[in-house]
């Protein structure tokens, strides 16, 4: 048969050549074009409300007066940006600047070669020792302080307190006896999120040190043979499911969500008479719920000591601050270095943290943080981060991811009564190869 | 004719074989390679061999993780087939108000898993939430549970979400089967004295056979790999009640940073999918497609 090219051979063709080139139109992500324009940077952060307004604010002041290398600042939650980042970072498509809390992860980071050492490009003298040494490795700073510097404290409800004639407890011993007046009188007495597991971790991180000072965890972190089975584990974990048959938290604390707000409305809806968490929620609280704090129904005291435990009440647990770190993999690193250097002096950055009641873990602030809204939250916080002889960084950044994780899923088991204490400590132990 | 039928057939499959290629097949061969590499997904992975193989077999974690989905599948099954095959032949019927009830009961399709997830976990099984205060207001307090956070009872609310999910698809196949039977099988029964469950149970289910059989594949195919709404709403927890095998293969890789061990797990996912779906096909004589209207 004679081969001509047929209607159909003309409309066969066209069809196929058009799904092709809509498969490759579909851009596959390789090489994604960084949106900050022309040597603009990227950073990648997850504050909310208050915050990341101010966030907001500081990148168009910087960007106002850098045209030619503008800054764009993207937002995500908190768990899933973790493991955002850590996918980025292997796959080689990482942000210029990114969010992060120092510790075991960021170390992870810089043994891979993916953080650039910003010691003589960014001048950090003025923070915090004590802060500075959670982005510094090897004696080079891998990351910039960004936020307030936050410790974990209690927040309580003075109303709740003041109808039921109760004071912020000084000792373990008090508090558990707040415990069972207001489960008598029908109100939970501490709020927790139990789904993302972490806020658990804060009691464990405090229970350890006030019993046994900072050397137990010390010998986590280097490794030492059964660091876990060391006795002032095994009592935390034991006071912790004490806490737990006290029904000292919500019945349904396991599907709590901190991320969404649930366990802090708790606390300011009138549910729960306290909270356990870091100073960043005040933030939250402030945007949520202001007319809480402005009535003055927000009240808050330092974790309780416990009765002949060696560890310094003074001793502060939490986050040291929120550092930017410039990855490795950048090709904006003038840009986003200037940026960090804008962070660093700028009182945009600095006053507006002030304002919505964070606080900077710069030295000698004392005066600034008196003559502002807040000031008794903000010295109050000053001063505990200041003063602390130890500040113990949360246990999930401090560890290398795995054992973070191992932790964390192991704190879930031992809240949910599903392990017992010494099989908390033999887990652990294995999980890091100690045992 | 058939040289250029060939050459066009070829031309026309191209893009989606490339597409096939370069998504499935491309991405499965790198995971069956990562598998046997320690990796953390930031540094240089090292050679492991079988390590990650001997501990997708050996981990209490991993083992009940595959009980967990072999339990999600089952019970999608059992709680899926019945309702959806009932509304199916009821909507494919003639009755009053047919139209106006399928489309209420298609809704739930359009969502995305992620909403309905949040809206499930928040709004409805939240110790506030709105099946809790339903069954206090009727009076039947201690029915009232903790429905996400309780791990003897996470497994099932999750299931029933899920069917929530994807009861109005399958509806959707059983009303398409049924409308296709022919209308003279059932006249023949009328005549010979058939009541409306004898009608049900020797002709609508017989002839139902194949879109039983695809549906059936799909749940179960479906529930051996989903991941969206539990992810949401649970996120594998509390403690490990709900974590299903492809959470499991999530979280090894991207939140213990095991890329290599999670590799292994996924490898094992595709291995079971394909070999579930093939031996369905086969038992179910689907492969040979009989004709169920002899006769006619």
């Amino acid at each position: 048969m004679k081969r001509t090219i047929t209607r159909r051979d003309f409309l066969a063709a066209g069809g196929s050549a058009a799904l092709a080139a809509v498969l490759t139109g579909c851009n596959f992500g390789v090489g994604q074009q960084r949106s900050g324009g022309s040597g603009g940077a990227t950073v990648w952060d997850i504050s909310t409300g208050e915050q990341q307004e101010l966030a907001r604010k500081v990148v168009d002041t910087f960007n106002s007066s850098h045209k030619d290398g503008a800054v764009t600042i993207q937002f995500f939650q908190n768990d899933p940006y973790k493991n955002k980042l850590r996918t980025a970072m292997g796959s080689g498509t990482p942000p210029d600047l990114f969010y992060g809390w120092g510790g075991g992860i960021l170390e992870s980071y810089v043994n891979a070669n993916k953080v650039a050492d910003v010691t003589s490009s960014v001048d950090t003298d003025k923070f915090f020792s004590s802060v500075m040494e959670g982005a510094t490795f090897d004696g080079k700073v891998y990351g910039v302080p960004k936020a307030g510097t936050q410790p974990v404290l209690f927040y309580y409800n003075k109303q709740i307190f003041d109808k039921y004639n109760l004071a912020p407890p000084q000792k373990w011993s008090e508090l558990l006896e707040i415990v069972n007046t207001l489960n008598g009188k029908g109100v939970t007495p501490i709020s927790l999120a139990g789904l993302n597991k972490w806020p658990g971790m804060m009691y464990e991180e405090y229970l350890v040190n006030r019993i046994g000072g900072p050397e137990p965890f010390r010998s986590v972190l280097n490794k030492e043979p059964e660091a876990w089975s060391d006795p002032a584990f095994i009592e935390t974990n034991t006071m912790i499911q004490e806490l737990i048959s006290m029904n000292a938290f919500p019945s349904d604390f396991s599907s709590l969500n901190y991320d969404t707000g649930q366990s802090t409305q708790l606390l300011y809806s009138g549910k729960a008479a306290m909270q356990l968490m870091g100073s960043w929620d005040y933030q939250a609280i402030l945007t949520n719920a202001p007319n809480f704090i402005q009535n003055g129904q927000l009240g808050w005291f330092d974790f309780p000591e416990v009765e002949g435990g060696k560890g310094d009440p003074r001793n502060v647990a939490g986050n040291l601050t929120n550092y930017y770190s410039l990855t490795q993999a950048s090709d904006a690193k003038k840009a986003a270095t200037a940026f960090l250097n804008y962070i660093v002096t700028s009182d945009v950055q600095i006053d507006g943290l002030i304002k919505i009641g964070l606080v900077p873990p710069i030295n000698g602030i004392e005066s600034k943080l008196e003559s502002t809204d807040n000031s008794d939250w903000l010295l109050h916080v000053y001063n505990m981060a200041k003063n602390a002889p130890y500040f113990d960084l949360s246990w999930d950044q401090a560890l290398p991811p795995q054992p973070a994780q191992n932790l964390l899923t192991n704190l879930d088991q031992l809240f949910l009564k599903q392990i017992t204490p010494k099989q908390f400590s033999s887990n652990m132990n294995q999980a890091m190869g100690l045992s | 004719m058939t040289q250029r039928l060939n050459w066009m057939v070829s031309l026309m499959l191209a893009p989606a074989i490339a597409f096939f290629l370069v998504f499935a097949l491309g991405p499965l061969i790198a995971a069956v390679y990562i598998s046997f590499l320690n990796w953390d997904g930031i540094s240089a992975p090292s050679w492991a061999g079988l390590g990650n193989w001997t501990l997708a077999f050996s981990d209490p974690v991993t083992l009940h993780s595959i009980f967990l989905t072999v339990q999600v599948m089952v019970l999608s099954w059992i709680i899926q087939t019945p309702i959806s095959l009932l509304l199916g032949v009821f909507i494919a019927g003639h009755q009053r108000y047919r139209a106006i009830l399928s489309v209420f009961y298609f809704l739930p399709l359009l969502f995305s898993a992620v909403a309905i997830g949040l809206i499930w976990s928040s709004s409805i099984l939240s110790s506030d939430g709105v099946l809790n205060t339903l069954v206090r207001s009727v009076g039947a307090s201690s029915l009232a549970a903790n429905w996400l956070g309780d791990p003897s009872i996470a497994l099932y609310a999750v299931v029933v979400v899920i069917a929530w999910q994807f009861i109005p698809f399958h509806t959707l196949l059983y009303q398409a089967g049924a409308r296709q039977i022919p209308q003279v099988l059932y006249e023949a029964a009328r005549i010979d004295g058939a009541n409306a469950t004898q009608r049900f149970f020797h002709i609508t289910l017989p002839q139902l056979r194949y879109t039983i059989v695809t549906s059936t594949i799909l749940i179960l195919t479906g529930s051996l790999t989903y991941f969206d709404v539990i992810f949401v709403m649970t996120g594998g927890g509390p403690g490990f009640a709900t974590r299903i095998l492809p959470l499991q293969m999530y979280i090894t890789a991207f939140q213990n940073a095991q890329m290599g061990y999670g590799c292994a797990i996924a490898v094992i996912l595709a291995i079971a999918g394909v070999a579930l779906s093939l031996f369905l096909l086969r038992i179910t004589g689907f492969g040979r497609m009989e004709s169920q209207a002899e006769g006619l």
